[in-house]
């Protein structure tokens, strides 16, 4: 990847993050953790990868995202925003009672969502019928998926994998979201879904593991993901609340709003103004 | 009524085999496909049909997905696991987004017969009665049933099909019938009661005429094949006219017909009403026709209401 182009993804990252947290902020609402930690994948779908047009959402041929783990809406809202589906001066809406901005991704509600999602493990299959679909009516489209790692502790998860790999969906990637934690603490210790990469390669899945803050190595994995006949699954190690100190690597920022104090020292740290 | 007997679930997978060269939509099975008769469907249209195993939560939000992409979606199993097992899916992945899934549910009530309890789904209706934008067709005999199909395809949104396993008579001829969503079809008028049936208990409830107009009470008979959304016009007329009404459903008396029926009429139109259905208990194994007479879902069982009400 070329280094401009790198550069730019890196500041749409920040910028994800940026607005995530203004969002979380003024709602005193919403899921910071799990935002921040995907923001380099968000900004490489939307501002490099996906075929998406802000001023036709629903065009036919576009790329499909599927943000399963729903609670990151923040993140998965920035990049729509940032790309121009809707005014980033909607961000601070996010959970108010008259604002479009669900606190989980909605269908037809938020401009450039392709699927309602929230409860966990249905965004997974959801993306399977879109896959299928999609081959059915020979559009090349592609199917990206986001998942959590603690979303593979549900049942469902794996209904969909199975399914997935049975109809060889290769035009479907799912990218799970390594960052360790989960609301009640270490994903280990609460109910552990490792081996990950193991797990998915049981199932008959193209199996990558890799830094999932690193651009070349998002890039590489999608790159190779889209030679395999096989659905893929490019498992992210992240640190969750990515970005910012103390949010990093710990779990109480899994779904809790900073105050005034703390926002402001996370944009400072993020290099924004507020 | 025509002497012949035919399961509502056949009238579904045969409608579905002859929609298939006339409208484009994915049929979606969980390894029930020739007991809810989507094997039909698939026999004539296997690259529209999608076998996903014994995993009804992945087959629902699976058939949302492909409904994003524009193409309607035939989901099918047993009621039990369409409205029971998959209900979160339900809600979360078809209802809320408001996506063109049409739920196929065979398998209904506890005409499901030897399989038992755990396979008798009696709270389906009450289910997916409370979920917003859902429509709920259970036709009351094959002909519906062939007909409902078509107009769940021409509904945009979701609907649940809800089909017997059990050959039940063919009341209405399907060269002449009219299926009409949403209406509630009288199909006898009468003065003294209303009974408002709906599926299997339709036939039963034509028979319950018969035997109560030989006791001199007059009794109308409605057949309730739309339970969502509710003709309430229909309740409003009858419950001002013969002021009792008798429900009747082969599902629990919580939730189901009978209690819909009653939120309208205690809202709008005072009534006196009975309700004949599950008494708020689980079934059990037996032939199905027998099943019926255990828990009183038959013609008798109206009578015995309609008396009650009537104080006869």
């Amino acid at each position: 990847m070329e280094k401009s182009v790198k550069l730019d993804l890196e500041k749409r990252a920040n910028e994800i993050r940026l607005l995530s947290l203004e969002a979380v902020f003024s709602a005193q609402s919403g899921h910071p953790g799990g935002s921040l930690s995907i923001a380099e994948i968000m900004s490489y779908l939307y501002f490099y990868k996906m075929n998406v047009d802000p001023s036709d959402p629903k065009k036919p041929d576009r790329d499909r995202f599927v943000l399963s783990k729903g609670h990151a809406s923040p993140g998965l809202y920035s990049a729509l925003a940032l790309k121009g589906f809707f005014p980033t001066s909607e961000m601070k809406n996010f959970r108010h009672k008259d604002s479009f901005l669900q606190g989980h991704p909605t269908l037809d509600k938020v401009p450039g969502v392709d699927m309602t999602t929230g409860s966990l493990g249905q965004g997974f299959s959801a993306s399977c019928g879109m896959a299928i679909a999609l081959r059915q009516q020979k559009n090349d489209a592609k199917v990206y998926v986001m998942l959590g790692d603690g979303e593979l502790e549900e049942g469902q998860v794996w209904e969909a994998a199975m399914f997935a790999a049975h109809y060889k969906l290769r035009n479907l990637t799912a990218f799970v979201d390594f960052n360790g934690l989960q609301i009640d603490g270490d994903i280990t210790e609460v109910m552990n879904p490792t081996p990950i990469d193991e797990k998915f390669a049981a199932f008959g899945w193209h199996v990558q593991m890799i830094d999932g803050h690193n651009f070349d190595e998002i890039d590489k994995a999608v790159t190779e993901a889209e030679k395999d006949e096989r659905p893929s699954v490019i498992v992210c190690k992240t640190a969750k609340g990515k970005g910012v100190s103390f949010m990093e690597n710990n779990y109480k920022w899994h779904g809790s709003a900073p105050n005034k104090e703390l926002y402001e020292k996370a944009v400072a740290e993020l290099g924004g103004s507020l | 009524m025509q002497n012949e007997k035919k399961a509502t679930r056949l009238g579904y997978g045969q409608a579905l085999a002859d929609l298939g060269g006339k409208y484009n939509f994915c049929v979606l099975d969980a390894d029930l496909s020739k007991s809810t008769m989507t094997d039909l469907f698939r026999q004539q249209y296997p690259d529209r049909f999608y076998n996903c195993g014994i995993a009804e939560q992945n087959m629902m939000s699976t058939a949302a997905g492909i409904a994003t992409t524009g193409i309607p979606v035939f989901a099918s199993t047993f009621a039990m696991f369409a409205a029971g097992r998959a209900y979160e899916q339900v809600r979360n992945s078809i209802a809320y987004p408001e996506l063109n899934v049409k739920i196929g549910a065979s398998h209904a009530g506890i005409t499901v017969g030897e399989d038992g309890a755990t396979h008798q789904c009696c709270e389906d209706i009450a289910l997916m009665r409370t979920l917003p934008g859902m429509n709920i067709i259970c036709p009351a005999d094959f002909t519906e049933a062939y007909l409902a199909t078509e107009a769940a395809l021409k509904i945009d949104g979701p609907v649940y099909l809800r089909l017997g396993r059990l050959n039940v008579p063919v009341i209405f001829d399907i060269t002449t019938h009219k299926f009409e969503f949403g209406k509630a079809a009288v199909i006898a008028d009468g003065a003294d009661v209303a009974i408002f049936a709906t599926g299997v208990m339709v036939a039963a409830a034509i028979e319950a005429r018969a035997a109560l107009s030989a006791e001199g009470i007059d009794a109308a008979v409605v057949n309730f094949s739309t339970i969502k959304p509710l003709d309430e016009k229909a309740i409003i007329h009858f419950a001002s006219k013969c002021g009792k009404i008798v429900t009747a459903e082969e599902h629990s008396i919580i939730g189901g017909l009978g209690s819909a029926v009653a939120e309208v009429i205690a809202e709008k139109q005072p009534a006196k009403l009975s309700r004949l259905g599950m008494n708020d208990e689980f079934g059990r194994s037996g032939k199905a026709a027998e099943l019926l007479d255990v828990f009183g879902l038959n013609a008798e069982g109206i009578v015995k209401k309609v008396r009650g009400i009537v104080g006869k």
